[in-house]
């Protein structure tokens, strides 16, 4: 399993997305901003941090960056990505998924380690789970509001689009607790919290983000 | 007009605001004397901000000098930088060196909360790039006024929001650091900053420019008209409103942490491919600073064409650019043949780079100015030359009376169970949480223990998990009643943190926090402090590898508490064996307390908090003991026989207690002998709680006995019970607790 993750200016979290592709028995393939292709891999991974320093509005850059026009091709043609934080963030921006993340509501960064209901087990990147299981895994971020329309918040969740939801006392003011989503086909998924944070209890809350880097194992193996 | 060499050749009398930028009659005298003639507006600039009491240490020079003289050869052995270089550097083993230091920026918190606390982090985590090092966590060791006052509303959130605002867009975890309230920093909040780096032993990196015909090369941000005497200005001198002084204009640089962390990862690339021969940081001081320390540290002169450096201002003056505390700003020289590789790589960051100078033959520093030389000086007269005073130092005279009004007559209360629960409240043992939860702890993946933990801890290797702690600690109160005795007592408790996770303390770094140097009894409280925090070294045969100095903390003539702030780097060769803070990793523990309980309540959190008094002397510390401690607790944690361990500090046993229990998220039944005042909130140095698996409390108690360490079985964990539990006063169920412990910060500051 080859799985790109992609580093821009300011972006933080590349290298620990690269090490859970590895803890998965994947290899990690880095990819630059300014990249015009994806070098054969199987999936990518937009991962957290700031982006071009993120002073206009999060992610609103970086959706222009020449590699995430390979990634936006390439998802539309089924290919797994995954945006995590500021790549949650990017996605959005660049329309594979719906809605926007603002200032969390009061106002200040959260750095805490946060309960997540995973709702649905059918991703490219959640078979691993059992439906409904809690996982607990670090959320760190100053704009991780989930906001949608009411016509989108209803499609995401009468189709089950809905992939983790906040457990307890909502983090940051999204709406319907959400801290995730996946597009209609299940291959993109984007969340605020950070499960490649999570995959070793030595260095992290729990190791239950893993699971995310090794259903993709399966998506990938399978397809 | 621009003021050349010639020109000030040509008007010797010319006069100059000498005195406006923070330079003293002698002192200007000398500069001419130096110059044989008045200096240029550019090299008084230079003089001026690179004597300020910031950069040139002045005033605590000739007492600094005896942190040399009380390290040993042995202490040094594992030292391969020290006091002198941008950080000191540790050989940590399997090749790894880390450096690591704290620096203040204590005045331009004040004036501007945010900014001023952004660009502290920016500036130290810049000095530990500057010897090579990837710079891997930060801490901060931040200390406010009244809780409940008016300012402190306005500088906390500010700050805190500045450290976490930066660090956080820098991907550097946040592993530590302290909150300390005390009303002497009302005027005057104190925000140092701990940078933690890590690189192979053969890439270290020394400032100094050497081989003529070499580049120099500045990289990074433009240049601004932003902190221009920054560190003459706010750094150097008391505020003060009353004087009647023309009011200065804040000179507080902002911050852009994205280009910072495009600066690390590019220069991080340059080091990599080995095309760096010197480097050096651009921060307090800015150019003047960067340029002077290169060539004075080099063995030839330096030429630098000042109108080649880029500016984000128009007609900015050679004075003006050559001061400009502009921030993320790196100067490297560059060997001719590798200037085109240091140019692609700069490319392919999108980081701008000139080169702005030459390595020439000689030994002077010659700038120039669109073909006009504007400075032409010998540079080691500005970067190491400096003026030193030997300030006159005296006791203060009311030092005995501060001593001998001790806390024994403080009426102690009857009910101490509702005391632990005050305790916990206040707002000096609260929980940080509304402060670290700002900050990312998480980036980068190396976070093995963070706050609340008595150290942060970092791998630094992922095959063989060896990885580094930290604490930083200060107790000004203490460094009040005898400084001598108080910093002692810092390096202690910094050293006992560090030993408590399970690592061996192995090197030192201080900043040093105090009130005007031209206070006699200031000085004489720096000289003591020094002299406690040296000796206490060399009694735990652990070198201080670096340091900082910040004078000047006070409101108008009432300075700060003492505050020589500590941090302790210790080495542990498998972070799997950290040893948590918190209780209940493992079924069936039992509870020791490590060390001897005195009544000692002088300068206590519980006389400070309840009685507002501060009186009699502080703890007495046996850094023996220290030592011995920590060889147990390492011992412990290699054997498997420690499952956690938390220091005991202000608020004492009752407070460790506390913290372990909520930590842990399990109760304890806990069992005490004597007075139960004393033995709950005394604050008697030298102790570690330790909770040992049952199955090895025997072996681990028989080894403090073979060693001579007193212990006591204090009680259980017992993780049914949801309770703080002490016997013969009743119970406190551990959701008072936590509501007791966590809600005081959010309560103040939401």
């Amino acid at each position: 399993m080859r799985v790109g993750v992609i580093t821009f200016p300011g972006t933080l979290d590349d290298v620990d997305a690269q090490r859970a592709v590895r803890y998965a028995d994947g290899e990690a393939v880095p990819l630059w901003h300014g990249d015009h292709d994806l070098k054969g891999v199987d999936a990518v991974i937009v991962p957290g941090g700031f982006s071009y320093g993120d002073y206009l509005r999060c992610g609103a850059i970086a959706r222009f960056a020449p590699v995430m026009q390979e990634v936006i091709e390439a998802a539309n043609k089924g290919m797994p990505v995954l945006g995590i934080c500021n790549g949650f963030q990017i996605l959005a921006e660049a329309h594979l998924l719906p809605g926007a993340l603002t200032r969390n509501h009061r106002l200040h960064f959260v750095c805490r380690d946060q309960w997540l209901k995973v709702e649905n087990t059918s991703t490219a990147w959640t078979t691993r789970y059992d439906k409904n299981a809690e996982i607990l895994v670090p959320l760190k971020s100053g704009e991780g509001g989930y906001q949608a329309d009411e016509d989108t918040l209803k499609e995401l969740e009468d189709n089950g689009r809905v992939v983790f939801r906040y457990v307890g006392d909502n983090p940051n003011g999204s709406r319907n607790n959400i801290a995730g989503i996946t597009n209609a086909r299940g291959n993109v998924v984007g969340l605020m919290p950070h499960p490649e944070h999570a995959i070793d209890a030595l260095t992290g809350p729990t190791d239950d983000g893993l699971g995310m880097f090794l259903s993709l194992l399966d998506t990938v193996v399978k397809a | 007009m621009i003021d050349t060499v010639k020109n000030a050749e040509a008007t010797p009398d010319q006069e100059q605001p000498y005195q406006e930028l923070g330079l003293k009659d002698d002192e200007y005298a000398r500069i001419k004397e130096i110059l044989k003639r008045r200096p240029t507006d550019a090299e008084l600039a230079m003089y001026s901000v690179m004597w300020s009491e910031h950069c040139s240490y002045k005033s605590s020079k000739v007492h600094l000098k005896y942190f040399g003289d009380t390290t040993t050869d042995e202490m040094r052995s594992k030292m391969l930088a020290g006091i002198g270089e941008n950080a000191g550097v540790v050989d940590v083993g399997d090749g790894w060196a880390v450096t690591f230091k704290v620096e203040s920026h204590n005045h331009p918190s004040y004036v501007e909360p945010y900014q001023g606390a952004a660009t502290g982090v920016g500036g130290i985590v810049r000095d530990i790039l500057a010897m090579g090092a990837r710079p891997l966590a930060v801490m901060d060791p931040l200390r406010f006024g009244r809780p409940d006052a008016e300012d402190t509303k306005r500088v906390l959130p500010g700050i805190v929001a500045g450290v976490g605002g930066y660090g956080n867009c820098l991907g550097l975890p946040n592993i530590g650091g302290e909150v300390v309230f005390d009303e002497s920093y009302q005027g005057n909040p104190l925000v140092n900053a701990l940078c933690v780096g890590a690189m192979r032993v053969e890439d270290l990196h020394l400032a100094h420019a050497s081989g003529t015909g070499n580049k120099v090369i500045l990289y990074g941000a433009r240049t601004g008209l932003d902190g221009i005497g920054g560190v003459s200005v706010l750094a150097s001198e008391t505020f003060d409103d009353t004087a009647g002084k023309r009011k200065k204009l804040p000179s507080v640089q902002v911050g852009d942490p994205f280009t910072e962390k495009v600066l690390i990862e590019c220069s991080l690339e340059l080091f990599e491919k080995g095309i760096v021969a010197g480097i050096q940081d651009l921060g307090g001081a800015g150019l003047s600073c960067a340029t002077s320390e290169l060539a004075s540290a080099g063995d030839g002169g330096m030429h630098v064409w000042l109108d080649r450096v880029p500016l984000r201002a128009k007609n900015m003056t050679p004075a003006e650019i050559l001061s400009s505390e502009s921030q993320e700003r790196m100067c490297a020289v560059v060997e001719p043949a590798n200037v085109a590789a240091f140019m692609e790589v700069c490319a392919k960051w999108d980081v701008i780079a000139t080169e702005i100078g030459e390595v020439t033959e000689g030994d002077r520093l010659v700038i120039t100015y669109h073909d006009e030389v504007v400075v032409d000086v010998p540079p080691r007269t500005v970067a190491h030359e400096g003026p030193v005073y030997h300030r006159p130092i005296q006791r203060p005279a009311d030092q005995d009376e501060l001593q001998a009004n001790t806390p024994d007559s403080l009426p102690r209360p009857e009910n101490l169970l509702e005391l632990i629960k005050i305790m916990a409240a206040s707002p000096n043992l609260a929980s940080r949480k509304w402060v670290t939860q700002q900050y990312d702890r998480y980036v980068r993946g190396g976070t093995v223990l963070a706050q609340p933990s008595d150290s942060g801890m970092i791998r630094i290797d992922e095959e063989t998990g060896r990885g580094v702690a930290l604490s930083t600690d200060c107790n000004g109160r203490y460094t009040k009643l005898d400084p001598y005795e108080g910093a002692k007592l810092a390096l202690a408790e910094a050293y006992r943190n560090v030993a408590a996770t399970g690592a061996t303390p192995v090197a030192v770094t201080n900043c040093l926090n105090f009130g005007s140097p031209e206070d006699p009894a200031v000085m004489w409280q720096f000289e003591q402090a020094v002299k406690g925090l040296a000796d206490g070294c060399a009694e735990l045969g652990i070198p201080v590898t670096g340091g900082n100095v910040s004078f000047y903390n006070q409101t108008g003539s009432t300075a700060i508490l003492p505050t020589p702030v500590v941090g302790v780097l210790g080495v542990i060769d498998d972070v799997r064996r950290r040893i948590p803070t918190g209780i209940g990793a493992e079924a069936g523990e039992t509870l020791l307390l490590l060390g001897e309980t005195h009544d000692e309540f002088g300068g206590s959190e519980w006389a400070h908090h309840v009685h507002g008094h501060l009186g009699g002397l502080p703890p007495k510390a046996d850094l023996k003991r220290e030592k011995l401690l920590g060889e147990i607790l390492v011992a412990g944690s290699r054997d498997g026989m420690v499952s956690a361990a938390h220091d005991l500090s202000e608020g004492g046993l009752a407070q460790a207690l506390v913290e372990t229990c909520l930590i842990g998220e399990v109760g304890a039944r806990v069992f005490l002998e004597g007075d139960l005042f004393t033995a709950l909130f005394s604050e008697s140095a030298g102790r570690v709680l330790v909770a040992v698996p049952r199955t090895e409390e025997q072996r681990f108690v028989d080894m403090c006995t073979a060693r001579r360490l007193p212990w006591r079985k204090v009680g259980v964990v017992d993780p049914e019970s949801n309770a703080l539990e002490v016997q013969g006063l009743g119970e406190l169920p551990l959701d008072e607790l936590r509501e007791a412990w966590e809600g005081t910060l959010p309560a103040l500051f939401d």
